[in-house]
């Protein structure tokens, strides 16, 4: 088990160096390079060959690259352009990372209580008119673009339930300890604070989270319906068990193992969903950064946060691995 | 009184747009306490689906249920599914055909033996452990109280059955019904698991419904055998009538394919020709008819009724097979 | 003795009886499907939607890029012209017919979502068919690429595409849709290509002595197939509705002389909440054509895998 994840460890470390080299390679090669990017269209000769010689682009790539590296390891990824000009764009990561975690946190938490009940009731009800109109809206869930679904929330819903649809929270004194707002008000017993910003989480969680929701329905119901079949159910029916005790401790427990792959596999549409959350909502998050930043070419920050959301990404799955052997045996005691 | 009776049950699957199905017809017999009763036949005669309907573990959707089936005089097809539910594993306890399919991977063994003890007996987790070591002791499992933190892929192909049949026992039923326990199994491994059930059975004084495609378990195993075919009790005797003089073409037939090792050498085998027919056409004339080496005009016309033969003999045949004159009929 | 074309004779009756079991259940799969009332409805969204964007040039009743009801936003300060005679949906915010511009969307849209599938399933199959064909250090090579791919969030990486285009333009799009999806194919490819590797009627062909090029072509490839179009299908779907996204981020194609219902819908987000109806056509094209090609990929994919119950 720890070689294994020492392994993929030094695997995320391959993947990072070779994404790194891809995008910095890309950076360089954009037509007129950093250089215009930076200055825009008022760009003189003179100023270009200055900034070119300050930014050290006259040196071989592979130079660059190895600074770029040297550079990175002390934390320093360039200054932002365009999403906070001037700001680090390591602290532009910092400050913003809590907000899209907590708000990509709810959304899976509300994407699984409410996908994996109801994957498991269509599949008992398999061909039922439950069945049929909740596969029809989570195969709906997929085909709605997510920030079409984000506007309709906020111009829709949010009058009708009197939930706010920009930022992540109102203009009112709390204490920051973490950066997680919601947990910040918890830590300090500043219950107004903490409320008032899970209320400004509910609307754009409610949109990220369509599109694992969709996926862990289906996921579950396919499970569900395949582990209901099994030999052992019926072993665990013929024991006389009360249903609820087969629900969870025979058929819950086995089709769970497909279902947490998937909501490993999730995070990356989360992550890129989080991109249009969060900049329909106005939600300060990292997700709105790349959305920004994307929009204005701010390099230094995307090339930051693209590895970031990798790492995030690879990571998250590994976590997932480790804890499949904490539910699947078969893999744990090999 | 018998322990199990079962009267005319009939099993018909039923699906959208296509036609009923009768997997088992009318099908009567009786299971003594303590008696062990075979339901002899190929795959698709019905004997799988009797056991489950006895069982109550046949889909409530798409299979309909008729006749009854007595145990202690109630009748288990008219119980409620919680009613049900309170007597399978204490009263009633299976053990089915592929073990490592039948135990939940991703629990422990000793769940798997204590859960059905905390249900019906109301043990606490603790004396449970205790009672489940001792009852994996007691079916030949070395070590039991490793065993227990163990899971089902952890345990050899032997080991898993001799788990299941723990679990099928571990509430004491009056009752056990197998279904082909052994088939999954190495050769060697089968003899064992037969001679445990066998040893098992007459310590706790269970009753044993065997169900097995092999005539082999039958001869070491069962007092009684009821051949069934295309869903009905085609030959019902003692095991050793049933062997001296099988009247059954079928049965006759089944006995005659066994391959034996006393045989002379070139002697061919007699398989019985054709397979089990998807349909079960008793509607017209015998089912068996169209495999038949007795086959006269009258059985495609006319549908056998089952007869008493005598010396507690059924038979369902127009033209049987002639007991041989110069044996011993009856042990 | 054993001339060449009659071992080869024998090597296509070998591969015949591989592939038959192939031929069976793309049969079973067409009886299943025909009945099916929800490949039915999705092959009847599609076949109009297709029908629709291929007759568009004559089916539109003005030119899309035409502002002819411009004096009428002016005139109402940025209001879009109302539902009229000869505009059944009135008019954009630049005064141009909408009914003409959903219509001849289809056609742009239906477009993007063929070429990128088109691109993605020519790069998979490039890769894929290397590495599950080949084996050894190609495949080696070729995984470690499409793992570093599949490491980022793949919409995550369309845009990261798009953003390296300076001048974003409508085959920046497609190619950014279109990329993401290679890693995918060559995946799928590679896995059927294994499984195939080690099956009977490919060691048989191989132990005649086949040439490699024609066990891929002739015996591999073709059933490699049905994952394949199922995948096609599902990725037509994702294709249109990537688009979309991109637009929304500003990374699509600022040209809106020749409409595509994603890039429509990406560029109201401003006037979204005065003008919902600008979003509204737009999106529930997208959402029912998608709807049409999940439903058809969904029992595609059911059809053809035999373990299939549901």
């Amino acid at each position: 088990m720890l070689r294994y994840t020492i392994r993929r460890l030094i695997q995320l470390v391959g993947v990072v160096l070779v994404l790194s080299l891809l995008l910095f390679a890309w950076l360089r090669a954009l037509p007129g390079g950093p250089v215009s990017a930076l200055l825009g269209e008022r760009s003189t000769p003179e100023s270009r060959e200055a900034l070119t010689k300050q930014l050290g682009l006259d040196q071989p790539i592979f130079v660059q690259y190895f600074k770029f590296l040297g550079r990175a390891l002390s934390g320093d990824f360039g200054v932002s352009t365009g999403v906070q000009p001037g700001d680090a764009a390591l602290d532009i990561f910092l400050q913003r990372f809590p907000a899209t975690l907590e708000l990509s946190f709810l959304a899976i938490v509300i994407a699984i209580a409410v996908g994996i009940p109801l994957g498991y009731m269509a599949a008992k009800r398999r061909g039922g008119w439950f069945d049929n109109i909740s596969v029809g809206g989570s195969l709906l869930g997929v085909a709605v673009p997510v920030f079409f679904l984000a506007y309709v929330l906020k111009d829709v819903l949010s009058s009708a339930l009197g939930l706010p649809t920009e930022g992540r929270q109102d203009a009112i004194d709390a204490t920051r300890v973490t950066g997680f707002f919601v947990l910040d008000g918890v830590i300090t017993q500043e219950w107004d604070a903490a409320l008032n910003a899970l209320e400004h989480l509910i609307l754009p969680a409610i949109a990220l989270a369509t599109i694992p929701f969709a996926v862990v329905f289906r996921i579950t119901r396919a499970a569900v319906l395949d582990v209901l079949d099994e030999d052992f159910v019926r072993t665990a029916e013929s024991k006389g068990l009360t249903a609820p005790t087969i629900r969870r401790r025979h058929v819950l427990r086995n089709a769970m193992l497909p279902v947490v792959t998937t909501i490993g596999l999730q995070t990356g549409a989360l992550l890129a969903g989080a991109v249009l959350t969060e900049k329909v909502f106005s939600f300060a998050g990292v997700g709105q950064a790349l959305a920004i930043g994307f929009e204005r070419r701010d390099y230094p920050v995307l090339l930051l946060l693209i590895i970031m959301a990798t790492i995030v990404y690879v990571v998250v799955n590994l976590l997932v691995d480790l804890s499949y052997a904490l539910i699947d045996p078969r893999i744990r005691t090999r | 009184m018998p322990l199990l009776e079962v009267r005319d049950l009939t099993v018909v699957f039923e699906r959208k747009g296509e036609k009923p199905f009768t997997a088992v017809d009318h099908v009567s017999f009786d299971v003594e306490p303590g008696q062990t009763v075979g339901l002899v036949g190929e795959s698709g005669c019905g004997k799988s689906v009797t056991s489950l309907a006895i069982m109550g573990l046949l889909p409530r959707r798409g299979a309909r249920v008729s006749g009854s089936v007595q145990y202690e005089g109630v009748n288990l097809l008219s119980l409620s599914d919680r009613e049900m539910r309170d007597r399978r594993g204490r009263d009633l306890g299976m053990v089915f055909q592929d073990p490592l399919s039948s135990l939940n991977p991703v629990i422990p063994i000793g769940v798997q033996v204590t859960e059905v003890l905390e249900r019906h007996q109301g043990m606490p987790r603790k004396k449970a452990m205790l009672e489940a070591a001792e009852l994996l002791d007691k079916v030949g499992i070395p070590d039991p109280t490793r065993r227990l933190t163990e899971y089902p892929h952890q345990l050899s192909g032997g080991m898993r059955q001799r788990a299941l049949i723990a679990i099928a026992l571990a509430c004491r039923p009056r009752l056990l019904i197998a279904d082909e326990p052994t088939t999954a199994l190495d050769v060697t491994i089968q003899a064992q698991i037969l001679a445990l059930l066998k040893e098992l059975v007459r310590d706790l004084g269970t009753a044993l419904v065997m169900i097995t495609h092999d005539l082999g378990v039958v001869a070491g195993l069962c007092d009684e055998v009821n051949v069934l075919y295309g869903g009905r009790v085609v030959e019902k005797a003692h095991r050793h009538d049933l062997f001296a003089a099988p009247r059954h073409p079928y049965t006759h037939g089944l006995l005659a394919s066994i391959p034996r090792l006393d045989a002379p050498r070139g002697e061919k085998l007699n398989p019985i020709r054709g397979s089990v027919a998807d349909n079960i056409p008793w509607a017209e004339g015998c089912a068996f008819a169209p495999r038949c080496p007795n086959k006269l005009d009258v059985c495609v016309q006319v549908t056998p009724e089952q007869e008493d033969i005598g010396a507690g003999r059924l038979l369902r045949c127009h033209n049987p097979v002639q007991p041989p004159v110069s044996e011993e009929v009856s042990v | 003795m054993v001339t060449p074309t009659r071992k080869k004779d024998r090597i296509d009756k070998l591969a015949e009886a591989g592939s038959d079991a192939g031929v069976s259940l793309a049969a079973s799969a067409w009886r299943t499907l025909r009945r099916s009332p929800v490949f039915l409805t999705g092959a009847v969204i599609i076949g109009l939607f297709v029908l629709v964007s291929l007759l568009s040039p004559w089916l539109a009743p003005h030119d899309p890029s035409d502002p002819m009801l411009i004096d009428q936003v002016i005139k109402a300060r940025n209001q879009i012209p109302a539902v009229q005679d000869g505009h059944p949906l009135g008019g954009d915010l630049q005064g141009r017919d909408f009914f003409s511009r959903l219509l001849i969307g289809s056609q742009q849209t239906l477009i993007v979502g063929v070429l990128a599938t088109l691109i993605g399933l020519a790069g998979g199959l490039t890769l894929g068919t290397l590495a599950g064909a080949l084996g050894g250090w190609v495949d080696s090579v070729v995984m470690r690429l499409v793992d570093v791919m599949l490491s980022l969030p793949s919409l995550l990486l369309a845009f990261s595409i798009s953003a390296m285009f300076a001048r974003p333009n409508q085959y920046t799009v497609i190619v950014a849709v279109a990329v993401v999806q290679i890693p995918v194919f060559a995946r799928l490819l590679r896995g059927s290509m294994l499984a195939q590797r080690s099956s009977d009627h490919v060691l048989a062909a191989t132990a005649l002595g086949v040439k490699p090029g024609a066990i891929v072509f002739r015996h591999m490839l073709p059933n490699s197939l049905g994952p394949v179009i199922v995948q096609s299908t599902l990725v037509l779907a994702t294709a249109i509705i990537d688009a979309a996204a991109l637009s929304f981020l500003g990374l699509g194609n600022p040209d809106d002389r020749i409409p595509e219902w994603g890039q429509m819908l990406g560029d109201v987000q401003n006037v979204f909440d005065t003008h919902p109806q600008l979003a509204f056509w737009p999106a529930g094209c997208i959402i029912v054509v998608a709807l049409g090609f999940t439903l058809m990929g969904e029992t595609l994919r059911e059809a053809l895998d035999p373990k299939s119950r549901r």
